[in-house]
């Protein structure tokens, strides 16, 4: 089959791989018919995660087709058009019995603060992901869902991660009625979280970013103020002006670990990789949130330290909320608000590429040339 | 839109006792935001509380069946034994195999110096790689995708953008192992012509 390959920092290239085989009697093998990239897959492109092994296949946003399933399968069948989400994980840990579908306890031999993850690294479990024709799915009775007839197959794409995380990322900040929200980072995560925002009850939303073209969306899609810190000095300090000197009353964190606007923690963390990213994005939310606000982190960080301002997140009394997605948890919720036209996860796509040609498709990602929000890659195409 | 100091005196909400310019009501909201507050109350999102059971994950087992494990599974020393299910993507191997394997055995994901060694087997791999490579056939190069920097707009997407500073770093980033290796080849060359 052909897949995505990982060849090391800033390279990848398509390959002919084996097809995945069954592992687990609860296994499916399910046929790839479209995928995303997501910003944290920039972090393993940029090599920022550690045990990124030299040929691993990325891609934790995708839906597809069962072409094959193990002998313990109760729920699908081979032919059923499915959505997984980008947690894998078994449904009977102590974690998933509550809920923490993300914190799975028995799908990640590698590391036990984080659950599985497709194609994230040996970190998260070492599965291959599905930038590919073809993938494994663990779990089969646990992870995936039939698409509904009435979805898009490029809002069901973008329900497996960034548009769940958005509206889990305002979840985690207990948003109130009158709150005033400010989301940091208008790619696709906080265009949802912003949208999301409004849906819990906030006054007023106010998005920060820096591509013009970003924070347009944020405008047309999500109805929000919008900040351009490439136009202040200092942002905190334009934040706290625009909320009368208080400071918002819940940032939402949608950057992670490779935020711009500061350049020596881009030079030490992404670029120089001292540290374990840039930590620019955390920042400003623990300085541009209230006293006794909520900070909610969805931005992706991994295992390695970062330069993060903790001593001010004390002296504020700030209550920081943050996981991984359980995305399925999301669903029956988000798939009405995608129905009513509340969310509309698909309004963010700017990008389609043939798998053929994704190493354009991670550079211009990765660059954010030509306007890119959101790419979409369409295996057997072109 | 500003929450402006106001009340006549000039003195901002943060310095008195209640918020001097309260949010737009909810009629106003609901009839600009499409579902506006249609998730209001805290008790009913999905994620909310925070351990509540869900009443059916599909898991038809206590215990999921254990995947056989084709090699001795490396795993972090902070779990009780190799985990059911796991990732077969790509096995250790070379000398990156041996620093991973130690990693995993010797260190506990609150050492950094396990995250350090993985990092460190992940250039090794690469290196590995790069000279298996050079042997198929196919080497690798530097960067891939760049073509996208003439086809997809380059230098218009980045004007006036501050990123823009950075990323001039990234060929330094990117050529610089290369050079060094080729600069200590050229080195280790002459010295041994010299003799």
């Amino acid at each position: 089959m052909r897949a995505m390959v990982y060849r090391g920092p800033y390279k990848i290239r398509v390959e002919e791989k084996p097809m995945p085989a069954l592992e687990h009697p609860n296994d499916a093998i399910v046929r790839v018919t479209l995928a995303a990239i997501c910003g944290s897959d920039l972090h393993l492109y940029h090599g920022m995660m550690p045990d990124t092994r030299i040929g691993h296949t990325f891609g934790h946003e995708f839906i597809g087709v069962v072409e094959q399933i193990g002998s313990s399968v109760q729920n699908l069948q081979v032919g059923d058009r499915v959505m997984v989400p980008f947690n894998i994980f078994c449904g009977s840990c102590w974690f998933c019995a509550r809920g923490l579908f993300s914190n799975c306890h028995n799908v990640n031999p590698n590391a036990t603060a984080v659950g599985g993850i497709y194609g994230y690294s040996h970190t998260t479990g070492g599965y291959d992901g599905g930038q590919a024709e073809f993938v494994r799915v663990p779990f089969a009775d646990v992870g995936p869902v039939r698409i509904p007839d009435w979805m898009h197959d490029e809002d069901a794409v973008l329900l497996t991660d960034a548009a769940a995380t958005g509206y889990f990322g305002a979840q985690l900040g207990e948003i109130v009625e009158g709150d005033t929200v400010t989301v940091l980072g208008a790619g696709p995560v906080g265009l949802i979280a912003a949208q999301s925002a409004w849906l819990m009850g906030a006054g007023r939303v106010i998005v920060v970013d820096h591509l013009q073209e970003r924070l347009e969306k944020a405008r047309t899609m999500a109805y929000a103020e919008t900040l351009n810190y490439d136009e202040y000095d200092d942002v905190v300090v334009e934040l706290k002006k625009r909320t009368d000197y208080l400071g918002a009353d819940v940032v939402i964190e949608a950057v992670g670990a490779e935020a711009d606007g500061n350049l020596t923690q881009q030079i030490t963390g992404p670029k120089l990789k001292l540290q374990g990213g840039s930590a620019t994005a955390l920042n400003w939310a623990i300085d541009g949130v209230r006293k006794g606000g909520t900070v909610s982190v969805v931005g992706a960080y991994g295992p390695i330290p970062n330069a993060v301002k903790f001593g001010d997140a004390l002296n504020k009394g700030l209550t920081l909320r943050m996981n991984q997605t359980p995305v399925k948890r999301q669903w029956p919720r988000m798939f009405e608000h995608v129905r009513n036209g509340y969310l509309t996860p698909r309004d963010m796509i700017t990008h389609r590429f043939p798998l053929e040609q994704i190493p354009e498709a991670y550079h211009v990602f990765s660059s954010k040339l030509d306007g890119c929000i959101k790419p979409l890659v369409v295996p057997g195409a072109g | 839109m500003t929450e402006s100091s106001t009340a006549g005196t000039g003195i901002p909400s943060a310095y008195v006792r209640d918020k001097r310019t309260p949010p737009p009501s909810s009629d106003e909201l609901r009839a600009r935001i499409p579902g506006w507050g249609v998730d209001l109350n805290p008790a009913d999102r999905p994620s909310y509380p925070k351990l509540q059971y869900p009443a059916d994950t599909g898991a038809h087992w206590d215990f999921p069946e254990r995947q056989p494990e084709k090699w001795p599974r490396e795993r972090s020393i902070e779990h009780a034994f190799v985990t059911p299910v796991f990732g077969t993507a790509q096995p250790p191997h070379g000398l990156s195999g041996v620093i991973r394997r130690y990693s995993y055995a010797r260190f506990s994901e609150g050492r950094l110096a396990h995250w350090l060694l993985l990092v460190a087997a992940d250039r090794v791999d690469s290196a590995e790689h790069r000279v298996r490579s050079f042997a198929s056939g196919r080497p690798d190069v530097p960067a891939t995708g760049l073509r996208s920097e003439f086809t997809r707009g380059g230098l218009r997407s980045r004007r006036g953008r501050s990123d823009a500073r950075h990323h001039l770093l990234d060929p330094v980033v990117v050529a610089g192992p290369w050079v060094a290796v080729a600069g200590a080849a050229v080195m280790g060359i002459r010295r041994l012509t010299r003799r």
